[in-house]
């Protein structure tokens, strides 16, 4: 007896999906996954997003990856170019770069590929960056999705990595010198430096095997880590159920939003062909990455106001920044600052962000899991250090710029490194503290406007003459969602059960301090009834 | 209430009564006030203007389907396109077109399903909201403590904490056994050369011609006018079989003439220069990049990548950015028969700094 009988009492006519599913689920089992997620509810918000659009430019850079990857050869053999580009025909250049060219005039389309693959990376890491400040700035790393958060670091330094051996692959003139700074940076490294560079480069810089290493890792290794981190991450979403924004209804028990069939898939899946839809068009019209003006490496000549891909314009930015003479020889070995302080400083900031969400945990000592998105408002100092880490960044990725800056405006390049260095310093210091005084005159103008109502635009005269703008309470679903956030005050420091205060303690008293001194309370039921009664 | 009192090492738990039971945890030094607000519950449901006017929701559905429809228009397009507009006539329009259109028809057929699936998930598809009930992502205590159970029965069964001899040995072994892989990437370079002694040492020797790159032509003293800038590779290095790239990475050099009399030389090296012709190392004693801007007026260099300016009246030392060192220079002087030559390499590593340099 076939299954189908058993199972049902043969309906007389069944539809071509119910039969296919059914030999698929005898088959799998997978009915348990669809029925399990297919009505799954996934949070609606624009910032929700992000992730997205770096989910959907990836899929776009492995598509059009793949086909490069028929065509470009990464061998740094020397030919003398004979594609259909006439000002380069003869020259002597490296065999990736003879091929990147044929890509881009010999093969029909082939440049439209290759733009799409740089601008879809270009978005990727761009998405990315914006996707960790949404999840930073909103506390959607805090329990239980610290690890998670973890993984997405780790995908965005995956991401760099991708992003940079791409750039080196066609073996042009501003790649070379991108790889030129590398050795330069590895070798300013103590005591594996040289030896490092000597290795990576298979001899002396350029030597003939950098470009096919580089594929390998650019192809194989970091695509095949990053495929099965962003599985992993997207699982752990799933598995978390995404974070959402405070409102009616939302509990932190509850995940509302679209069912996954079929709204959601439609709203997402619509929003994937739009993404690609647009790296298309940025692609049909707007060069990137023109080799052909470049020309192939050569260690000689440079152009002036050349830029490294936006991703790696901080770490290159960092680098300028440093004043002269930051180079000593010590125990007759040369200590390279000038390199060693970018790499060290830019290190311990990558190491804070990846670490931030077990140090505030621990600051909180706050073991609830939380699935409601905090208003960047109501957590002041979080959000300021958010605003903190991206000036610094930010001031070093201009850094990147800085003879730009310099011709565009006609400043001169000395001052604009000047300047760049206080904002560097003192930028963060500023972005901090102007940061939390608007996150708490935020909060406050909430307070207010749940306690006094929002102004209604309405002025009323009263009988003694005096004018008046009358305050409209707000309904009980808008008042939700100003007052639905929990704050946190000052640890205070008491002795443990031996009767010791632990350095420990001291720290994170200090550091609870710094958090949540300046704290707002959200209005609670009392308070409103009391400035009604003030009122009237 | 909002509570004060917080014990130092062990946060006690404040009231979290209208959280839920089962997410219980510690909340640390959050403030959980006993009269909070309420959660409302859900607004009441809105209609879309699709769901109430007839014709609405018939317009949207044409608007839906007319973008689908576009979208196989701009695929057809694309492939039209790509027969329309050839490349094979070695004109860089004629690329640019085919890129444009290729990409517009490619555009239009992925932007028409995206906003025609939007559009119709937003204004069709009926908009009751799922709501799913979260469970704590932490297993039950009975999971929990049966996965300790497993640990604790496969250590008891192995042996492992017990035996503690055989542990260390598989530790040790597990430490060892990955080292011959490390050392397999000591083929990552040739066996048979030390990356200090090929960055101290480039292909100037004493005698070597000074030529114009990249012809390769060499370069009389009689040409170098004042205030002139040349771009330098030693004579020969054109015609090198191999490593011409590695060569020419630490070969370059920069030579320029200023007034004799406005160079400050030291003494020692007042024999490396001929006539007010002064030659540097051309590689960026930072990070190694060309340093390849003249400003005839100041004597300036100025590297391109980071910004490092050197005085080349005074030995080319750094006057501003991230670099230390001066440029290395190459001592020059004139043959028989007027040609510049180097009186020797240079007498110091050129290029960026490395370790055991010095």
């Amino acid at each position: 007896m076939s299954t189908a009988s058993t199972r049902s009492p043969a309906p007389v006519k069944r539809s071509f999906t119910a039969e296919a599913s059914e030999y698929v689920n005898d088959r799998t089992g997978l009915a348990i996954a669809i029925k399990g997620l297919g009505r799954k509810a996934f949070p609606d918000h624009w910032s929700f997003l992000l992730g997205e659009v770096a989910l959907f430019s990836f899929i776009v850079i492995l598509v059009s990856g793949t086909f490069l990857t028929f065509f470009f050869q990464a061998s740094m053999a020397e030919v003398h170019y004979d594609g259909s580009y006439v000002p380069l025909k003869g020259v002597e250049m490296s065999v990736a770069m003879a091929s990147t060219l044929d890509i881009s005039f010999d093969i029909r389309g082939g440049l439209f590929v290759r733009q799409m693959h740089h601008w879809a990376a270009l978005l990727f890491v761009a998405a990315i960056g914006l996707h960790m400040l949404r999840v930073f700035f909103t506390g959607a790393f805090r329990k239980p999705r610290e690890i998670n958060w973890v993984f997405g670091f780790t995908l965005f330094v995956l991401a760099l990595g991708e992003g940079f051996t791409g750039y080196s692959l066609p073996d042009d003139l501003l790649s070379g010198n991108g790889l030129r700074i590398i050795d330069g940076l590895v070798k300013g490294i103590p005591l594996i430096g040289t030896w490092t560079s000597f290795l990576l480069f298979g001899g002396e810089f350029p030597g003939t095997v950098i470009v096919g290493r580089l594929y390998a890792l650019h192809i194989l290794l970091l695509p095949a880590l990053l495929v099965a981190l962003i599985g992993i991450h997207v699982v752990y979403v799933f598995i978390h159920k995404h974070t959402q924004f405070a409102g009616p209804g939302r509990e932190p028990t509850n995940s509302v939003g679209p069912p996954i069939l079929p709204i959601y898939a439609a709203k997402a899946g619509g929003f994937m062909f739009i993404i690609w839809g647009v790296i298309s068009l940025i692609a049909a019209l707007f060069t990137i990455n023109p080799i052909w003006n470049y020309g192939p490496y050569d260690p000689s000549p440079v152009s002036a106001g050349t830029q490294p891909d936006w991703y790696i314009g901080f770490a290159d930015g960092a680098l300028r920044l440093i004043p002269p003479g930051w180079e000593f020889v010590l125990f007759d070995r040369t200590w390279s600052f000038n390199i060693l302080v970018p790499l060290v400083v830019i290190g311990i900031f990558l190491l804070l962000v990846v670490a931030y969400p077990f140090i505030e945990a621990w600051v909180k000592g706050d073991t609830r899991e939380h699935h409601i998105a905090d208003r960047p408002r109501n957590a002041p100092t979080r959000t300021a250090i958010g605003a903190a880490g991206v000036t610094f960044y930010a001031a070093l990725w201009a850094a990147a710029s800085s003879d730009i800056l310099a011709t565009h405006f006609s400043l001169t390049m000395e001052g604009v490194i000047y300047a760049l260095q206080a904002i560097t310093v003192l930028g963060p210091f500023i972005a901090y503290f102007i940061t939390k005084r608007v996150c708490i005159a935020l909060q406050k103008k909430d307070r207010e406007v749940v306690l006094h109502g929002y102004e209604s635009g309405r002025i009323v005269k009263l009988p003694g003459g005096e004018f008046i703008e009358v305050h409209q309470p707000l309904d009980e679903y808008d008042r939700w969602r100003l007052v639905s956030y929990e704050s946190y005050q000052p640890l205070m420091l008491r002795p443990n059960a031996r009767g010791k205060i632990t350095i420990g303690q001291r720290v994170r008293a200090s550091l609870s301090r710094w958090f949540f001194e300046d704290r707002i309370a959200p209005v609670t039921q009392g308070e409103l009834e009391a400035s009604h009664s003030a009122h009237h | 209430m909002a509570q004060d009192d917080h014990s130092g090492a062990e946060l006690a738990a404040a009231d979290s009564s209208h959280a839920a039971p089962e997410f219980a945890g510690s909340t640390g030094t959050a403030v959980v006030p006993y009269d909070a607000f309420e959660n409302p519950g859900f607004e009441p449901h809105r209609p879309r203007v699709t769901d109430q006017d007839p014709r609405r929701e018939k317009r949207a559905q044409r608007t839906v389907y007319t973008l689908f429809y576009l979208s196989v228009l701009g695929s057809v397009w694309a492939v039209a396109a790509y027969m329309l507009f050839p490349m094979e006539s070695n004109n860089v329009d004629a690329v640019r077109l085919n890129n444009m259109f290729i990409g517009f028809g490619a555009t239009l057929a992925l932007l028409g399903i995206g906003f025609g699936a939007v559009h119709w998930g937003k204004s069709l598809m009926t908009s009751a909201e799922s709501i799913d009930t979260r469970h704590p992502i932490s297993t039950s205590e009975a999971t929990q403590r049966g996965a300790v159970e497993v640990f604790r029965q496969a250590d008891e069964e192995s042996g492992f904490s017990r035996r503690t001899v055989i542990r260390n040995s598989l530790i040790g072994a597990l430490l060892a056994f990955p080292l011959p892989a490390v050392v397999l990437f000591r083929g990552f370079a040739p066996q048979d050369e030390l990356p200090v002694e090929l960055l101290s040492h480039t292909m100037w020797k004493k005698g070597t011609r000074l030529a114009l790159d990249p012809s390769g032509v060499a370069i009389k003293a009689s040409d170098v006018t004042i205030g002139s800038a040349f771009h330098v590779i030693p004579e020969g290095l054109t015609d090198l079989e191999h490593g011409k790239l590695e060569e020419k990475a630490k070969a370059a050099v920069l030579l320029m003439r200023l007034e004799p009399d406005e160079l400050n030389q030291t003494p020692e090296r007042e024999s490396w220069s001929y006539e007010g012709i002064v030659a540097y190392s051309k590689i960026c004693t930072h990070v190694g990049c060309p340093v390849a801007l003249y400003e005839q007026h100041t004597h300036h260099l100025l590297c391109p990548c980071h910004q490092s300016q050197f005085d080349v009246a005074n030995h080319c030392k750094v006057i501003f950015g991230p670099a230390k060192r001066p440029l290395p220079q190459l001592p020059i002087a004139v043959d028989d028969e007027g040609y510049l030559i180097a009186q020797s390499d240079f007498t110091e590593p050129v290029g960026p700094s490395f370790w055991e340099r010095n």
